[in-house]
């Protein structure tokens, strides 16, 4: 275990930036399954749930993880998002729960037929909701960080939502040192942000330190995309369609947040390792979900899905 | 990176430039990016400060931008070649001092801003006050606006003056600054030739904090008993302070059992030795009953139900002495008193006596094992944090402890009516015990 120890163990002990960080997810953790009867883990695939899946290994061993995964599949993800959604499930002996909103996809719901709200609302919230209550889950543990974006900067780590699911930022519970209060009332449920204080590099960091395993659109290697504007956008839905004038080029690009493939861009770039990775965002002058157009379909975006009970 | 992290608050009246300086400081060391800088700069179309207003990069919430103002404490991160930053934005307006309080409860250093043109007010008292209850030591006073009052010395120092009374036993460093302008906010201004530095962001670069978690007694409050089959149990927590080996004895309060640390279990391989604020494994040699909210010690700590403490208060619906909350200490949460009334935003010092014993120290020595929350058993709402003062001997006690000699004289001598009776009762009660 890489702790960073002082040679001179007479003159101080410190956790290094990463490992204190790491303790403080794993606490927050335990707490969850303390204080709960039916959590769940939030698991979208991407670094971050990778990040978190680590540490929900972590917290728990010798013992397994003790509750299940819940994946809310909109059926646009990346197909090499889904195989390593079950090969991961698989390596971690962890219960995987996939759930989709059938009714909506039975009637064509795509982003670019109901535009992207409505799109959102329907596969993501309402999806995520639905499965919730299905499974009775009375606390969701996801991935989300505050460094992400602005409102999600004011969450805390313990996010009470109401019967509804919803978010009410007004009303939000004072959240003082490291005691989290996991009380709620019949049909209320939480939500609980492990990696709140971590940022995007922080996690690149530790996933470099752990090996962990990640999916390999975040790597650079040339790929067939359209470009648009500052999107680059692979095309694997047959209703994302050419305009006049575009044509598939050929880039070396990689993802550097991953969603549902209509709504996600690539970047431009040659990072093909994990180090490579981290030297770019040190470089970077845009932010990690500027190429998410789900942020930016009206003002306040996030917040207002989040108010609706986004995730 | 050696200097490793650092957690600040700001804190202040509404209006004195928190979310200013803050927008400033990510702004000027790149903690935002170039197409969060292009959305501000166009939302800054609107309004009156400046190019950019800096404030809309905190301002998460709609109503903040709506209403000018910062309602909730904000996370913001950032990041220098020396040190890490975590940093609470907390809101100035009265009626979210609740918020300061959970912003200033994890900083080790505070930033107090206050209006060149207004100096000390009743807001920057009180968020002071707030911010020395919850520990925190090391202050940056920020005396921003210094451009609208001509960037006058006097000025600068009669509030110095003014706020070395409210920070009395802190360390504090004093800065004249415009955060709209960046004077002295990353570089030395020179508009201020009598101001020798450093400035704002080098000092909290290079500001030796002193918590020194791992060198404090070891506390280990046990949140999970792990049992995944026969041959193990350990005991699942974080070390919230303080170091330990294997071979360590320790204590099991509040039961007062002991046994030896066996195993120090990681999913990344065992280890010899652990410390605060690491998340372990334990096991012990003894089979001992251990639950969820015990605490394994080495050195002696407190175990009552009964203690005084600061608390501040945090619902609207005021502190009731008549009612039960429910109180949250470490990994343990227990049915409770307190012993006199608050109202929103109120701090007061009270006596609390809870149903269960608990295992604390005083806040000034261990924060984590000084601090608890009250949660509103009808609401489940946060209601009260209290910093444990002082423990209480309970009354129960003192009732089935054998009275000595003298504490029985005193007893009967203050019983009686008059001197003359209390001269007989004790004349009596000589008597009685010497026969």
């Amino acid at each position: 275990m890489s702790i960073a120890v002082s040679p001179d163990l007479t003159t101080e002990l410190r956790l290094d930036h990463l490992r204190a960080l790491e303790a403080e997810s794993i606490h927050i953790m335990r707490e969850v399954v303390a204080e709960f009867e039916r959590p769940v883990m939030l698991y979208s695939i991407g670094k971050d749930s990778s990040v978190l899946l680590r540490l929900a290994q972590k917290a728990f061993y010798p013992g397994p993880i003790p509750f299940p995964l819940l994946h809310i599949d909109t059926t646009y993800k990346f197909r090499e998002m889904i195989q390593f959604r079950d090969e991961m499930a698989k390596a971690v002996g962890a219960r995987l729960i996939v759930h989709t909103n059938e009714e909506a996809i039975g009637e064509g719901t795509q982003p670019f037929k109901v535009g992207t709200q409505r799109c959102c609302g329907l596969l993501k919230t309402k999806a995520l909701l639905d499965a919730l209550q299905a499974g009775n889950f009375d606390a969701a543990i996801g991935g989300a960080r505050r460094d992400e974006e602005r409102s999600r900067a004011k969450e805390r780590i313990f996010s009470v939502r109401d019967p509804n699911g919803q978010w009410d930022p007004k009303r939000q519970r004072p959240e003082l040192w490291n005691l989290l209060n996991g009380r709620i009332r019949p049909g209320e449920s939480i939500r609980v942000f492990p990696l709140s204080n971590w940022t995007e590099i922080d996690i690149w960091q530790y996933i470099n330190i752990e090996n962990i395993p990640i999916v390999p659109l975040y790597y650079a290697k040339d790929r067939e995309v359209i470009v648009r504007g500052n999107s680059l956008i692979v095309q694997e839905q047959p209703f994302v369609v050419t305009m006049p004038g575009e044509k598939p080029q050929t880039v070396k690009c990689r993802m550097r947040s991953l969603g549902c493939s209509p709504c996600t861009g690539a970047i431009h770039s040659d990072a093909d390792t994990i180090p490579k990775i981290i030297n770019e965002l040190i470089a970077t002058k845009q932010s990690e979900r500027l190429l998410r157009i789900i942020d930016h379909d009206q003002d306040g975006s996030m917040e207002v899905k989040k108010r609706e009970g986004y995730f | 990176m050696s200097g490793g992290l650092l957690r600040i608050c700001t804190a202040g009246s509404v209006d004195d430039g928190k979310s200013t300086l803050i927008g400033r400081m990510l702004h000027d060391t790149r903690g935002v990016y170039e197409d969060q800088v292009n959305a501000v700069e166009k939302a800054s179309k609107n309004r009156n400060a400046g190019p950019i207003d800096f404030s809309l990069f905190t301002d998460g919430l709609r109503a903040e931008r709506e209403q000018g103002i910062t309602i909730d404490v904000a996370y913001r991160y950032f990041a220098t070649s020396r040190r890490k930053f975590i940093l609470a934005d907390t809101p100035g307006h009265e009626q979210y001092t609740r918020n300061m309080a959970t912003g200033a409860s994890t900083a080790e250093v505070a930033i107090l801003l206050v209006d060149a043109r207004n100096g000390v007010r009743v807001q920057s008292r009180r968020h002071a006050r707030i911010a020395r209850l919850l520990g925190i030591k090391d202050f940056v006073l920020a005396v921003n606006k210094m451009d609208l009052v001509g960037f006058d010395r006097e000025v600068f120092e009669k509030i110095v003056d003014d706020f070395e009374e409210l920070l009395q036993g802190a360390s504090v460093h004093a800065i004249p600054m415009s955060a709209l302008n960046g004077d002295n906010v990353i570089t030395l201004s020179g508009n201020t030739p009598w101001f020798s530095g450093p400035p704002m962001l080098e000092y909290l670069e290079t500001v030796q904090v002193h918590r020194n978690l791992p060198a404090l007694p070891f506390r280990f409050p046990v949140q999970l008993v792990s049992r995944p089959n026969q041959e193990f149990r350990g005991y699942a927590g974080q070390i919230v302070s303080g170091m330990i080996r294997i071979g360590d004895r320790v204590t099991v309060l509040p039961s007062g059992r002991t046994a030896r640390v066996k195993r120090i279990v990681t999913f990344d391989g065992e280890l010899a030795m652990a410390f605060a604020p690491q998340s372990v494994t334990l096991t012990l040699d003894d089979e001992i009953d251990i639950s969820r909210g015990d605490t394994l010690t080495i050195e002696p700590a407190f175990v009552g139900q009964k203690f005084e403490a600061e608390l501040v208060w945090m619902d609207e619906r005021p502190l009731d002495p008549g009612r039960l909350y429910l109180l949250k200490h470490a990994a343990r949460t227990v049915s409770a008193e307190v012993n006199h009334a608050l109202v929103l935003n109120q701090i007061g010092t009270v006596q609390i006596s809870t149903a269960r014993p608990l295992v604390f120290d005083r806040y000034t020595d261990n924060r984590a094992t000084g601090s608890f929350v009250l949660i509103d058993p009808g609401t489940q709402f946060t209601c009260g944090a209290g910093m444990i003062t002082e423990p209480i001997r309970q009354t129960a006690t003192l009732h089935t402890a054998p009275l000595t000699f003298a504490e029985r004289l005193a007893h009967l001598a203050r019983r009686a009516g008059s001197d003359e009776e209390a001269a007989e009762a004790v004349r009596k009660a000589l008597e009685e015990m010497l026969t």
